[in-house]
């Protein structure tokens, strides 16, 4: 663990084994919402598990796949679980917002930027390359993801059912989501007959 | 105070309709702030998406802009709180729960289960995008050189973004 000296707030709680100061928890959270450009998960990884020792590799994979299928963004979701593990709900909060930040104030300032100058022919040609250059980056996560996320080959078919709904059809995402999401779940429930509804 | 309200109720309600990421929120996205509310039209909501993936940290601080539009500094604010708080409490909620669940065998297949719905959702929200972002020639080829490049090299996607804008400009020069 590293010790790197906040000599002003130093750790009043310490935990057990990992010890991270609600202050270090922000700065940390602080740092990579400044710096990672281009995706958060390379840099949660880099400062978390291999600066910060906070968590190992198999904790970092197993909050990741969590992050993935909850509602909300895999920075801020990782960010909620990092920080509870560290300092409780108060770790979590100061890791979202710390993770938020800097992005959040750069966005701020670009929006006000955009509504004066955006119109200029300069800036909409941009622009015209910036928003197709996303969409086929968009659809390079989409490549990543389905490479380490699908378990099954068919699961394709759960891939394309659901676009097709929201986009073809004009299902609303929420009934996508509610619908395919348990057709799914079913597909994929557990194998072994036992009624595994006794989870307790 | 009728903006601030309208802000709190659309971003709180696509907070949760961002599974897998925040693409899957933006169909409804689409209608929602630029059919319904009329913050911003489609072109901007594209544009402002768009330089949302140059910034750091999670990638739909763009959010911000759209609160800021519909009613400044306060909606900018109100906006984030309602967008990530709801996820934030879920999530801790769920972390809590999670760990207690352990070994409970639904776990993995609520995993594997939503992940193809949340890929279809993250498609299906990138072609919505496409519609207003793919209009000609150079807009697919600068989208298809993206993709291959990302495929087959480990590059900075935000700089591939930026050289998007740099083509961008390159055309535009007058001939």
């Amino acid at each position: 663990m590293s010790s790197s000296g906040r000599g002003s707030l130093q750790g009043v709680n310490v935990a057990p084994e990992i010890s991270a100061s609600l202050w270090e928890v922000f700065l940390e959270f602080l740092i990579i919402g400044a710096t990672s450009f281009g995706g958060v998960v390379p840099y949660l990884r880099g400062n978390l598990v291999v600066k910060r020792a906070w968590l190992d590799d198999t904790e970092f994979v197993e909050m990741l796949s969590i992050s993935q299928s909850l509602p909300g963004l895999n920075a801020t979701n990782m960010a909620v679980q990092v920080g509870e593990k560290l300092q409780g709900f108060m770790g979590s909060l100061v890791a979202v917002i710390g993770i938020c930040l800097p992005g959040g104030a750069l966005m701020y300032v670009a929006g006000i930027f955009y509504r004066l100058h955006g119109n200029h022919p300069w800036s909409t040609a941009a622009l015209k390359g910036v928003a197709a250059a996303a969409v086929g980056l968009i659809l390079a996560t989409a490549v990543g993801l389905s490479k380490k996320a699908l378990s099954r080959n068919w699961d394709l078919l759960f891939v394309a059912a659901t676009a097709v709904a929201v986009e073809g059809f004009h299902w609303s995402v929420p009934r996508a989501l509610i619908i395919m999401g348990i057709i799914s779940i079913a597909f994929h429930r557990p194998r072994k007959v036992e009624k595994a509804s006794a989870a307790e | 105070m009728n903006q601030i309200l309208a802000l709190i109720r659309v971003f709180s309600y696509l907070s949760l309709l961002t599974v897998g990421g925040g693409m899957a929120a933006f169909p409804e996205m689409k209608y929602l702030t630029v059919s319904v509310h009329k913050w911003l039209t489609f072109t901007q909501l594209i544009h402002l998406y768009s330089m949302g993936q140059m910034a750091p940290g999670p990638n739909m601080m763009m959010i911000v802009a759209i609160g800021q539009w519909a009613a400044g500094p306060l909606g900018a604010v109100v906006t984030v709180i309602a967008f990530f708080g709801p996820t934030m409490l879920l999530a801790y909620a769920v972390t809590k729960a999670w760990k207690k669940a352990g070994k409970w065998p639904w776990r993995t297949s609520i995993e594997q289960g939503l992940a193809p719905v949340s890929i279809g959702l993250l498609l299906a929200g990138t072609f919505s995008m496409a519609k207003g972002a793919i209009t000609g020639l150079e807009t697919t080829t600068i989208a298809v050189v993206t993709l291959l490049i990302l495929l087959r090299y480990k590059v900075n996607p935000a700089l591939l973004v930026i050289g998007g804008a740099v083509v961008g400009l390159i055309t535009y020069l007058p001939k």
